[in-house]
């Protein structure tokens, strides 16, 4: 199967965020006085082979503690939906779009799938 | 004292620090490609400042991969000396040789500026020709150099005298002006337990003439070297 998942890096509550300080201090000059509070993060979306959801999920996991986030400093969240089977090398028609490498930036996300953490 | 200068793609000083090391000091330098395995010829080696692979992801983050530091890794913990400078300290963190992180700048703003330091302790191989408390004049250049480590971290290697340089004022006050990051605790530079890797976000190598405004620089290098005759001893 082929997933999609999408990996959120923030700073850790106790790490002080210059960049969300300053965005938020942007809003306020706009207007907006409401806001309370701006973190800025990281978003990544990987898209990977795996034979299940749990391979996919632990590849995940070791990649980002490895190289995405830095667990010194930021805590992560990671969403992970099948989009497709690898297309079959015959593929052609309505499954090629799924090769990966075509699909940057296209929503994919299903409705009622996703959100879950 | 053979030194290596590890040149990873967007490392911008590696030339700066073969100027002071090579031509000013007159040591043996020679630049190390990132995809090098070896660095048995080595006394020192240096990861300049720049932006190792445009500092994607995070500063430092895909250099720390890169095939050359399994071996700065192997050099570091046989006791060679290490000086990551600005971005080289980045990676020295990422790889796990040096404690902590380096964040924005408090005012996220790229600084660069001349600064003071003071120097924390002795015991380090870049400070053993100085004296705690006194105060070197060295530029920093950089947008992420706000160091930050949580608490237990913090005051585990502020016990072992693990901080090697705070920004401080002319007079070797640490005060909250003479911070130009955010860094805590004003940390500038520090080393790893056994004093023989420190990284720093100011730039030694470009204070080591007259010329370009000062010459405190080299008290690190000189002091490298020393460390290095006294191990041949």
């Amino acid at each position: 199967m082929i997933y999609r998942a999408e990996v959120f890096v923030t700073l850790k509550p106790v790490v002080n965020d210059p960049a969300g300080l300053t965005i938020k201090g942007g809003l306020h000059a706009l207007g907006f006085d409401s806001v309370t509070n701006v973190r800025a993060g990281k978003y990544l979306v990987v898209t990977l082979e795996a034979d299940d959801e749990d391979q996919a999920r632990s590849r995940l996991e070791e990649m980002t503690r490895q190289l995405l986030a830095n667990a010194v400093i930021e805590d992560y969240r990671i969403e992970l939906q099948p989009i497709a089977e690898p297309a079959s090398p015959s593929g052609a028609g309505p499954s090629a779009h799924a090769s990966g490498a075509s699909v940057p930036g296209e929503r994919l996300r299903r409705s009622g799938q996703g959100g879950g953490s | 004292m053979r030194t290596g200068i590890i040149v990873f793609p967007g490392t911008w000083s590696d030339r700066d620090c073969g100027h002071a090391v090579g031509d000013i000091l007159g040591q043996r330098t020679r630049y190390v490609d990132h995809r090098e395995e070896r660095l048995d010829d080595l006394d020192l080696v240096i990861l300049p400042g720049g932006f190792s692979y445009g500092d994607y992801l995070r500063c430092g983050a895909i250099a720390r991969f890169a095939p050359v530091m399994e071996a700065v890794i192997d050099f570091a913990n046989r006791g060679g000396l290490v000086l990551g400078i600005c971005n080289g300290f980045q990676i020295l963190q990422e790889a796990r040789l040096l404690p902590g992180a380096l964040l924005r700048n408090a005012s996220c703003e790229f600084r660069c500026e001349w600064v003071n330091l003071r120097v924390e302790q002795s015991e380090s191989a870049f400070t053993l020709d100085s004296r705690p408390g006194q105060v070197l004049r060295i530029p920093i250049s950089h947008g992420e150099g706000n160091f930050f480590a949580d608490p237990q971290t913090l005051e585990a290697i502020e016990r072992n005298g693990q901080v090697v340089f705070r920004y401080c004022a002319q007079d070797g006050r640490v005060t909250a002006e003479s911070n130009p990051n955010g860094s805590l605790s004003n940390i500038a530079g520090i080393a790893n337990a056994r004093g023989n890797v420190v990284g720093m976000m100011p730039h030694p190598e470009r204070a080591c003439e007259d010329l370009l405004g000062g010459t405190d620089g080299l008290a690190l290098f000189r002091s490298a070297m020393h460390a290095v005759a006294r191990v041949a001893a």
